[in-house]
């Protein structure tokens, strides 16, 4: 029997089950010099109508768990070697076919990128492009596709959109390129977008105007947003719940404001210290707090906690065990998780 | 008050765009009439968004670009329109850090022969002596002895802006224009970096234009702040003052989009509309009138002169008495933390 059939088009909004679970992740890039685990047991799950922002510096595994779980990975390097992507309504998507995943991608989970320059073709016109997106996932006519791709760009809030929809996209600004990018994003109505660092490329102005524009949408269609990004302040502003990821694993995983309030993790706390915050630059021209070093090569990651060289409260167990990712022992904090062994404790 | 290092006056560079077969050749006004100063030992932050023409302003007064018309006095002297030979010994006292420290650096050449090469152009000292000198220039930017045989390909991204701030150095300069120094950098990196431009700055009484797009570390490290909007400077003011009390709509937008890293932060914000217009055929009058919340049609008649609104706070706004008590963010960026 088809498999497919199996899979719904749209899923029930008020189902308290999370839209996205994902467990166990372990993605292996197979290079010439090595394997690297660019993902290495990421679990974590996104509830309807979230937003969970993923953070961390270059290299860290951000990109690739977005990848692994579109199915995206860089071909033949990447794969998925362990774990699951549990989709509401559609099942293990590290499990699907390559075509099964098709009809995933944009129904149930869609994804935009920093650069929208390069996700559009630059050949044909931005409506054009959208509307093959929309005939993707529906059964419309080229006519009527063209009509929602129009209301579309209307709901991205793209001004005089029966024009714009006959633009190219090195017409447009970058700001209005995210915008057609967002837009064909949502022409198969998904209930998880994956953004992987949406605004970066835009000027602080306009990335506030695609911020705005991204939580309204969520609130309009109800949808839930899986945000990554190296920027606290962009974190700050839209996450219900953060994901730290260091050297390919999760170290700390909290609801927004208490992951600002109280970071346990050594690593989000010198990571919170090292941007220049309002307090900091009050007192200007001093020290800002660094965390020493760089980022270890996945090729070549310490034993035990992968911050271990770089941590300045590193202790005994921390150079052996690679500490689990649990919630703290020290203090009641059962929503939360770290992976450090300041907040467990080490077998005996 | 002493003569400032750097005195720029009514700089322009305007470049010419494709021309069409018939009528006025066109131009993009990329720097249009901008007037700064910086004192010796002084950090001049210039933020602006893509395309408002910092880079340029940047290139202009490292002289790397000839300006159109205006004046670059430095120590004293007008230095806009030297010819490469005049400009030679000015090349040792201003010097330039890039954004991209991999673009900007020889691949094939060691970090030995990349900080030396400054040195030999300029006939400063035997070999021994240039050696020496870069090993106390590795020394100062935090990089070891054995790194001096290694290509840029060997480093991470933060040591390798060291490297282009070491070759930045070599010729001991008085004024570095420091182009987004740290937006290509890792967070964790980007603190490492800002800390040795301050330390370099306390030991060696250095001066910089700090361009930069990112706000927070703009505010940290600047003594004042100039705000670039296609082409023209439309605030300056110490940058305390700044960060407090934003005079012109564009910086009073500016800041306010900015994100704090605090969820708890409870700012007003401006969401602009549209993005910034064509520097090609900019908006009469104020170049902000398109986006301007507080504009009227008297803005797009006359161009605002840039003044002083409070002592030493400049601004380019014909409105700003009439705003003053009347603005979209009062207090916004009354930030506190709750500890």
């Amino acid at each position: 029997m088809n498999a497919l059939a199996t899979i719904p088009d749209r899923i029930d909004m008020a189902d308290p089950i999370p839209v996205l679970s994902v467990s166990g992740l372990k993605t292996r890039l197979f290079l010439k010099d090595g394997v690297l685990p660019a993902v290495d047991d990421v679990s974590f799950s996104v509830m309807p109508g979230e937003t969970l922002c993923i953070v961390g510096e270059s290299g860290c595994g951000k990109s690739m768990t977005a990848l692994s779980i579109m199915r995206l990975l860089p071909r033949p390097v990447g794969r998925i070697t362990g774990g699951s992507i549990m989709v509401d309504g559609v099942g293990d998507l590290a499990e699907l076919s390559e075509r099964q995943m098709r009809r995933v991608r944009g129904n149930h989970i869609s994804m935009i990128f920093q650069e929208p320059m390069t996700s559009l073709n630059p050949v044909f016109r931005v409506g054009y492009q959208i509307s093959e997106a929309i005939r993707v996932h529906h059964r419309v006519s080229a006519s009527e596709a063209r009509d929602r791709a129009i209301d579309m760009l209307e709901q991205v809030r793209i001004p005089l959109p029966a024009e714009r929809y006959r633009s190219f996209p090195h017409q447009l600004s970058g700001g209005m390129r995210q915008r057609v990018m967002i837009a064909m994003a949502l022409a198969g109505r998904p209930k998880l977008m994956l953004a992987d660092e949406p605004t970066t490329a835009l000027d602080v102005t306009i990335q506030a105007q695609i911020l705005k524009l991204m939580n309204e949408l969520k609130r309009e269609i109800g949808m839930s947003l899986v945000l990554i990004t190296h920027d606290l302040g962009v974190v700050a502003k839209m996450a219900q719940r953060v994901l730290v990821m260091y050297a390919g694993v999760v170290v700390e995983e909290a609801d927004a404001n208490s992951l600002f309030a109280r970071p346990l993790h050594p690593y989000t706390q010198g990571l919170l210290r090292s941007i220049p915050r309002p307090a900091v630059r009050r007192e200007r021209k001093g020290e800002i707090d660094t965390i020493e070093g760089t980022v270890p090569a996945l090729t070549a990651l310490p034993t035990g906690c992968r911050f271990s060289d770089r941590c300045p409260m590193v202790h005994e167990p921390c150079r052996k065990l690679e500490p689990p990712l649990a919630s703290p022992d020290d203090i009641a904090a059962p929503h939360r998780k770290v992976r450090c062994w300041l907040h467990a404790s080490p077998p005996q | 008050m002493t003569a400032p290092l750097l005195d720029v006056k009514g700089l322009k560079r305007h470049f010419p765009t494709e021309s069409p077969l018939f009528g006025a050749k066109r131009f993009v006004k990329a720097v249009d009439g901008v007037d700064l100063a910086i004192g010796k030992g002084e950090t001049l932050g210039l933020v602006g968004e893509s395309g408002c023409g910092k880079s340029t302003l940047g290139r202009l007064i490292a002289r790397l670009d000839e300006p159109t018309a205006g004046e670059i006095v430095f120590e004293g002297r007008d230095i806009a329109r030297l010819d490469d030979r005049a400009l030679l010994p000015v090349r040792q006292s201003i010097q330039m850090i890039f954004q991209n420290p991999f673009a900007s650096l020889n691949p094939r050449m060691t970090v030995g022969a990349i900080l030396e090469e400054p040195l030999i152009i300029h006939g400063k000292g035997d070999r021994s002596k240039r050696r020496r000198r870069v090993m106390d220039l590795l020394g100062q930017v935090g990089l070891r002895p054995d790194h001096v045989d290694r290509y840029p390909h060997e480093f991470s991204g933060g040591q390798r802006q060291r490297i282009g701030i070491a070759r930045a150095l070599a010729l001991e300069p008085d004024l570095i224009v420091c182009d987004e120094p740290v937006s290509a950098l890792d967070v964790s990196i980007q603190a490492q970096i800002i800390n040795l431009l301050q330390r370099l700055q306390r030991e060696l009484g250095l001066s910089y234009l700090f361009i930069s797009h990112d706000l927070s570390v703009v505010e940290h490290i600047s003594d004042r702040v100039a705000v670039m909007y296609l082409g023209r400077i439309v605030e300056e003011a110490d940058a305390v003052e700044m960060y407090r009390r934003p005079l012109h709509p564009y910086t009073e937008a500016l800041l306010s989009a900015h994100p704090e890293p605090d969820p708890l932060a409870v700012s007003r914000e401006i969401i602009l509309e549209g993005g910034v217009p064509s520097p090609v055929n900019p908006p009469a009058g104020c170049h902000f009138t398109t986006r301007c919340p507080y504009v009227q049609p008297r803005c797009s008649e006359t161009t605002p002169p840039l003044v002083d609104h409070h002592p030493g706070h400049k601004a380019r706004c014909l409105r700003l008495d009439e705003i003053e008590g009347n603005r979209l963010t009062e207090g916004a960026r009354t930030v506190e933390h709750k500890s």
